[in-house]
């Protein structure tokens, strides 16, 4: 009984090996003319993506992360999205609404976009201005819980003017009126196939949001939730000869480290997604030289946040850590020398050597690119100064004390620093201690499950919105090439209070009447250059206050195997965003 | 035997309630929140839009009562009519319990992760035994001779090792540089041919082993401990005068006596074979049961891990009773009353 395995094994070996041999035999006795018609069906024409954390669904509209819109985007599309120099390039549309060409209205309140001609689902039924103007009622719907919903942000409504036009109107002028339709996050859905899944029916529709039928180069094959996904060509993809590839796998599981080893090291997969993993682990399995990691950078910057308010865990629900109007200033930290010393003291090199490698920059700002939104006012930061961050103590009348660390009045520099579980990010904090013990300030470290700190629930008492801490570090960025919206996150009115349920993308709660009517100016402002102009004076308002201590511009990490050409990454939109030029070179 | 089985039968039910009850209570107290892993440009007010349309504002004991409606109402009988093709009541407005993280019925995901985690677990079980029995036998048999002094420490390093540390190095020793096994599972691959069986057997070839040789750790160890202990006992020292022959006191007296507690303790272990192998299965991309878990309570998946975890415990349940009674048949001594 306990043979009959063994003798199976040994038999599937010997048919396996007559198999490889048949092949080599058959390969010697072709001629020139079908040995290059070998050659090509040799390639492998079968694509294999690695996304360590799995696609749980193929509709980005109801995703739960950036691994849903990425899978998704190769076969559902926006009318443009972003290429790696966070350049707008139309997609489904013919062209770029500008100003100029007359698609933007003057008064920067409505926008029209033409859509193309050719462009067919993958059922063979024509993409219309009907699909786009139901997209938008779909994700808007109150009941929906649609993901993409800020993409619409003050959208009046979305008007067919004709079968191949679509006006998006404003309810107040818009100087970027691109969140609606462009990027992976907001993408247009095929009206026939999501008819009946609006508002809370979207949650019943598993067929349409497993395999949604789309414009893009690939078709969904098989949809295996949390694990696998299929994908083969779409045959009315509207390139000729586009896709090279004839199917596709994304295959999830696993973490980054075992997904970079499956492109770098034993090369089963052909590219893997979002490698954050140890520099030095990362450049030991580039070693084996079967693949190459690649970076790009997009907006993110890691940055620790510094709380305006008392945090103090003495004060009841409707103190601790609420702004007040002002009225509830932090002990130390609403001390700006305290703020500078805090930042001069840190050694961002060193930060980027340990955890990120290629994978980031030191930065000072909280807007790191696009290239024109840069301000260069800031770049003293990325020199370490202790002597001078000490000298700013000092002067301010912070004087150590006994133990080293430094008081005043009573208050000591004692520091509670939070942020999410994270390998890097917990050796980023404690180096961030002993760069900080060396000014005389002490710190204590927390972390918080990721799904805790960024879930954002009312009801929890450790989200970075309520910010039960001195200090906290996370990574923030801005969807799309344009920071208009962001920078409005630091509006006094936009403060995270009981009254809100903890709403509100101020997180540090800096507030200053100069940043708010600056803001105002920016809101009737719609020059290009001055738009610039003013939102690099804001980010300089951000970080000189030192609300926030920008650390580390991060780039997206991922890693492709040598034969596999025509890739480029990017750091705006979906990284598959040139799949259908993707080619394989032995 | 029959009024003590419907007697156990009678007192799981509140025992399950009660459990389903406690693990709900626990999973709405977690603080994390299926908004968690949005990106950061998501705001808030769209998050608490999401929280919303999940339901997952209706206070607590709706949410509890709507879930016990959908688990042991709606999701049988949609059960029933998929596998009968009949139509009971109105069938497409009636609720399933859906996974937040897919908006897709819960049910649906476990059939499809379930061969996976069968073949992988269900086998390396299986291979444990046949490993675990000889040696056990033999070990204890051969007390302190070298072949179980070397058994003793492999499975002493068998028990000692963490799966995801055996698999790892197998991976960088088999995958990585010998080439010999994929280190990922293909769940989506259909055997068909001896080709693709041949494959099948390749990439389980790994995570069954890993398991395998944890199984057989823990099971040698019972196994030998058991014969030991009937080694000495009085009717081995009858056999013996007897004038029987060593070989047929151990197989025909000491091993059918001391198979008894193993027996038992190989049934309660088959629930695992269900509950999959959370590590081994991320380790080696299985994505079977027991990745389907730690995904749904990463994301905060309440209705996800609340069904899985309550099938787990019917298992446990069930397979607690099934050996009571396996104990009873094969030890015609042990009577219920």
């Amino acid at each position: 009984m306990r043979r009959t395995p063994i003798i199976a094994l040994i038999i599937l070996s010997i048919l396996f090996l007559a198999s490889c041999s048949r092949e080599t035999t058959s390969e010697d006795s072709v001629d020139s003319d079908e040995d290059l018609a070998d050659n090509i069906a040799e390639v492998d024409r079968n694509l294999k993506l690695l996304y360590w954390q799995a696609p749980s669904t193929l509709n980005p509209y109801l995703s739960s992360g950036t691994k849903d819109i990425e899978a998704a985007s190769i076969v559902i599309e926006p009318l443009a999205h972003y290429d790696a120099n966070a350049k707008k390039v139309p997609i489904l549309a013919e062209r770029v609404p500008t100003v100029e060409n007359g698609d933007i209205s003057e008064d920067y309140r409505s926008i029209t976009w033409h859509l193309r001609q050719d462009i067919v689902w993958s059922d063979g039924t024509p993409l219309t201005s009907a699909d786009v103007v139901f997209s938008w009622k779909y994700c808007t719907h109150e009941e929906a819980g649609c993901t993409g919903k800020d993409s619409f942000r003050d959208v009046e409504q979305v008007v067919a003017v004709d079968d191949h036009t679509v006006r998006i109107d404003f309810t107040k002028p818009a100087p970027f009126p691109f969140g609606p339709f462009v990027g992976s996050v907001s993408p247009v859905l095929q009206y026939q196939q999501f008819k009946d899944c609006l508002g809370l029916r979207a949650q019943e529709c598993t067929e349409a949001n497993f395999y949604p039928i789309g414009t893009g180069p690939f078709i969904v094959d098989e949809f295996r939730a949390n694990d696998t996904v299929q994908y083969r060509a779409n045959p009315h993809y509207r390139e000729e000869g586009r896709p090279f590839f004839d199917t596709v796998v994304i295959k999830g599981g696993g973490d980054a480290a075992s997904a970079a080893r499956a492109v770098l090291q034993t090369g089963e997969f052909d590219y893997a997604w979002n490698l954050q993993v140890e520099p030095e682990v990362l450049a030991n399995m580039r070693n084996a030289g079967r693949g190459e990691v690649l970076t790009a950078f997009g907006s993110q910057v890691e940055r620790i946040m510094v709380n305006q308010t008392n945090e103090d865990p003495s004060l009841d629900a409707d103190t601790r850590s609420v702004y007040l109007n002002g009225n509830n200033p932090h002990p130390f930290l609403s001390d700006i020398s305290v703020r500078r010393a805090l930042s001069l003291a840190i050694d961002r090199q060193i930060l980027v050597d340990v955890g990120y490698g290629i994978a980031g920059q030191p930065t000072c700002n909280v807007i790191p690119l696009p290239e024109q939104y840069v301000s260069t006012n800031n770049e003293d930061c990325k020199t370490q100064n202790i002597d001078e961050a000490n000298r700013i103590l000092d002067e301010a009348g912070w004087i150590k004390g006994s133990d080293g660390i430094r008081a005043k009045d009573g208050v000591r520099l004692s520091l509670l620093y939070q942020t999410s579980t994270n390998s890097v990010r917990q050796g980023t904090q404690s180096l961030i201690k002993g760069m900080w013990q060396q000014i005389g300030v002490e710190t204590e470290l927390r972390n918080i499950d990721a799904a805790v700190f960024f879930g954002g629930d009312p009801g929890s008492p450790d989200t970075l919105q309520k910010f039960f801490a001195d200090v906290q570090m996370y990574t923030n960025n801005f969807e799309g090439n344009d920071p208009s919206n962001y920078v409005e996150g630091w509006q006094c009115g936009n403060v995270p209070v009981p009254e809100n349920q903890w709403v509100g993308p101020n997180i540090s709660r800096g507030c200053s009447e100069e940043f708010d009517s600056l803001l105002d100016t920016l809101s009737e402002t719609f020059d290009v250059d001055e738009r610039v102009a003013i939102i690099k004076q804001l980010n300089d308002i951000v970080v000189q206050n030192v609300w926030e201590i920008p650390l580390i511009h991060r780039a997206r990490v991922s890693a492709k195997s040598n034969t596999l050409k025509g890739f480029e990454l990017n750091g705006w939109d979906s990284e598959l965003w040139t799949i259908a030029e993707w080619y394989r070179e032995e | 035997m029959l009024k003590y089985l419907s007697k156990r039968l009678f007192f799981a039910i509140p025992t399950l309630i009660v459990i389903s009850f406690v693990l709900f209570a626990l999973l709405d107290l977690a603080p994390n929140d299926p908004t968690g892993n949005l990106p950061q440009t998501i705001p808030q007010e769209v998050r608490e839009e999401i929280r919303e349309s999940l339901g997952l504002n209706k206070p607590f004991h709706i949410r509890y009562f709507k879930w016990m409606q959908q688990f042991f109402v709606n999701e049988p009988l949609n059960l029933i009519e998929e596998v009968t093709g009949l139509e009971i009541g109105d069938s497409d407005s009636r609720l399933r319990v859906r996974s937040w993280l897919t908006r897709s019925p819960v049910v649906d995901l476990i059939i499809e992760r379930l061969p996976q985690t069968l073949w992988v677990v269900g086998l390396s079980y299986i291979v444990g035994i046949m490993i675990a029995l000889p040696i056990g036998v033999i070990s204890a048999y051969k007390q302190y001779s070298w072949f179980d002094q070397i058994g003793t420490f492999i499975s002493m390093v068998g028990f000692s090792v963490p799966t995801f540390f055996t698999g790892l190095v197998m991976i960088i020793i088999f995958s990585v540089t010998l080439s010999w096994f994929p280190s990922t599972y293909d769940t989506t691959h259909v055997v068909k041919d001896l080709q693709s069986l041949w494959f099948q057997v390749k990439q389980m070839a790994m995570p069954v082993m890993v398991l395998a040789f944890y199984n057989a750790a823990q099971l040698s160890r019972f196994m030998r401990a058991s014969v030991l202990e009937n080694l000495n006992l009085d009717y081995v020292r009858t056999a013996r005068a007897k004038g029987l022959r060593d070989r047929s006191i151990l197989l025909k007296h000491i091993l059918r006596n001391s198979m008894l507690p193993v027996i038992t303790m190989i049934a309660l272990g088959v629930p695992t074979i269900f509950t999959g192998a959370i590590i081994t299965e991320q380790v080696f991309r299985v994505n079977g049961i027991g990745q389907l878990l730690i995904t749904g309570i990463q994301s905060a998946d309440i209705p996800l891990v609340q069904s899985l975890s309550f099938l787990f415990a019917v298992l446990i349940v069930t397979f607690n009773l099934l050996a009571d009674v396996i104990y009873g048949i094969l030890d015609p001594r042990i009577r219920y009353e």
